[in-house]
């Protein structure tokens, strides 16, 4: 299992990159696998304030659409417009150039709910 | 022979499978009865091909497509059941195929009875005595019925928006649901796999305008309950609806209309044998209770003082049309014949026959298959492919899979809280033998999984085409031939 030690992650499968207060924020190898081959991928537009644990945008498999769920609260600073005319990026390279947002954290205290990677290990291993 | 694959690879300039008599007006003269800016001024690009060409296209094409026809096709909750061909000698009746649908009633007494009838049927079917023959889909009788249902409310004054759907529904529950403008509320099923009266009590308000509930659910399991959630829903001033879906488990055993539910909409191209799949014409009639009859799309067929049939658009609390004419007529036309031709005990017999087989299979593929809600079931039920995905083997290849025994691959991935769901329904016209040879794949199928996974990840390998690019198609569908540029 392809579980990055040095991301964060939350219980819906988003996986967490932290530079400061700027968070890079994608789904996990594990989701992209269970999700089967990706389709199409809504993202917010730069801007647009989100707000944990809310639906930010939508991810549609061949099987099924999912909400993504806000993993921290912020400013969406850039968005991946790769994603726009070849999702499958998801597939190939969850944990690189299959990216979603960057987010400019307002509230660094909700860093403490996110999972190191032995949490979410425990997590798909339920 | 050379590899010709579209028809118009097959077409040679001047070549036909017509003969036609001259024509009596010249060319000039043609184009002159004719307003110009009507005339073509391009070739239309036919394919010319003789008839004999023509024929052995489309029986190749026949061939290579899977269809009830030629082999069997366990889709869960899509019943797709045997079409009785008698159905179709009915439907190409010369009084109901050649009948114009913009001629007058006077002059359709036949096609209106038999839609006056139909309707009637399906009313004794469901318990719900207002049946409307309008909806051309399953999704738009819920569509429509969901309209039924904010008419209803807003007549009494009351702007209510939110709909209780169990995580158990069709998709199409919550799609319809958000069509109208309203929100859906998920409530989870229990460990039964159906929906507890405790979870509707929590989330009921006077926001409720109705809740919509498939029985027997997406599981294949009976809602048994139903009863007493109607009595929550209907307290607080809301509407049950039912997803019909499934009416296949039902027929001459369990009413809808008998145990609290206000709406429903039927499939004809279901549960009564008219043409499914493919996208092509479908049949999704709505029944009501009579309350809500006033609120039926138009037009409304009825009676005169005189006994004739008619269609009234006089009716103002009416949600208006939903389609052109009178919704798919030939395919009531099949309902109609199915219908009559099994009668009352032979709709009871088919449902019984339907639920026996559903479990007989079951019993057979849960040797080698994990079945997660594993009580009796009804007319379907949800395996999962869960023992087969440690062995890297997931439910898709399982599928991709089954195609080379000439089996159509059962439903994927739905219900959504099953992980790795294979949804299964035979329907009655399946014999044993059929659903023996059936288990009989399924289990070689888990057998090559774990001696030889290659196999069945690679599948499948006997097919017309392999495994498609899904993405691309869904994406940048192209099926318009644009000659040979």
């Amino acid at each position: 299992m392809n579980i990055p030690t040095e991301l964060k992650y939350t219980k819906e499968h988003e996986w967490i990159k932290l530079d400061g207060t700027t968070a890079t924020v994608g789904i996990t190898d594990w989701a992209q696998g269970e999700l089967g081959d990706i389709v199409f991928v809504e993202l917010p537009e730069v801007g647009d304030k989100i707000e944990r644990t809310k639906p930010f945008g939508t991810i549609e498999a061949v099987k099924a659409v999912s909400d993504l769920f806000a993993p921290l609260s912020g400013e969406v600073v850039e968005i991946n417009a790769a994603l726009e005319d070849d999702p499958m990026v998801i597939n190939r390279d969850a944990f690189g150039d299959g990216w979603m947002v960057r987010i400019e954290c307002s509230d660094l205290s909700e860093l403490d709910q996110l999972l190191d990677s032995a949490g979410y290990e425990s997590i798909i291993n339920g | 022979m050379k590899k010709r694959t579209l028809i118009y690879e097959k077409s040679s300039p001047g070549r036909k499978g017509y003969t036609l008599p001259a024509c009596r007006m010249s060319e000039d003269e043609i184009l002159g009865s004719i307003p110009a800016e009507f005339h073509r001024e391009t070739d239309a690009k036919l394919p010319e091909v003789t008839e004999g060409e023509a024929m052995r296209h489309f029986v190749a094409l026949s061939v290579k497509n899977h269809h009830i026809d030629k082999g069997f096709y366990p889709l869960g909750s899509c019943t797709m059941k045997y079409n009785p061909k008698l159905n179709d000698v009915a439907a190409a009746m010369p009084g109901f195929a050649s009948h114009h649908p913009m001629a007058p009633c006077s002059t359709a007494p036949g096609s209106l009875l038999l839609m006056w009838e139909l309707s009637a049927l399906l009313a004794e079917i469901s318990g719900l005595p207002s049946v409307s023959l309008q909806p051309v889909a399953g999704a738009q009788g819920e569509f429509a019925g969901l309209l039924v249902m904010r008419a209803y409310h807003l007549k009494r004054g009351e702007k209510r928006d939110r709909i209780i759907i169990p995580d158990s529904a069709h998709g199409t529950n919550p799609a319809s649901v958000t069509s109208i403008g309203f929100t859906s509320v998920q409530i989870e099923s229990n460990e039964h796999g159906v929906v507890a009266p405790e979870a509707v009590a929590a989330v009921i308000d006077e926001n409720v305008a109705g809740m919509m509930l498939t029985n027997p659910n997406t599981l294949g399991i009976f809602e048994t309950h139903v009863k007493e959630i109607a009595e929550i829903v209907h307290a607080r001033g809301g509407l049950m609806y039912m997803d019909g879906a499934n009416l296949n488990a039902n027929m001459g055993i369990f009413r809808p209309g008998d145990v609290g539910f206000d709406i429903m909409h039927f499939n004809l191209h279901k549960t009564f044998s008219t043409p499914h799949g493919g996208g092509g014409p479908g049949g999704g009639a709505l029944g009501v209770t009579a309350e809500l009859d006033r609120f039926q799309p138009l037009p409304v067929l009825e009676k005169d003082g005189d006994g004739k049939l008619f269609f009234n658009y006089d009716r103002p609390d009416s949600i208006g049309r939903l389609h052109s004419f009178y919704g798919n007529f030939a395919n009531m036309v099949r309902a109609h014949a199915y219908i009559r031709t099994l009668g009352g005990e032979g709709l009871r017999r088919a449902s019984e026959i339907a639920v026996l087989n559903a479990n007989y299979l079951k019993t057979l593929i849960r040797e080698d298959y994990e079945v997660p809600y594993d009580g009796p079931c009804m007319h379907e039920f949800v395996a999962s492919g869960s023992r087969q995905k440690k062995l890297g083997v997931r439910t898709l290849d399982i599928s991709k899979r089954l195609l080379d025994f000439g089996v159509h691959s059962p439903t994927n991935y739905f219900p959504l809280i099953v992980p790795e769901a294979l949804m299964i329904e035979p329907t009655e016209t399946e014999s044993k033998e059929t659903l023996d040879d059936f288990a009989e794949i399924m289990k070689q199928i888990a057998r090559e999984a774990r001696e030889n996974p290659e196999l069945v990840t690679s599948a499948p390998h006997t097919t017309p085409v392999r495994r498609l690019d899904e993405v691309t198609a869904a994406r940048t569908l192209d099926v318009c031939y644009k000659g040979d540029e």
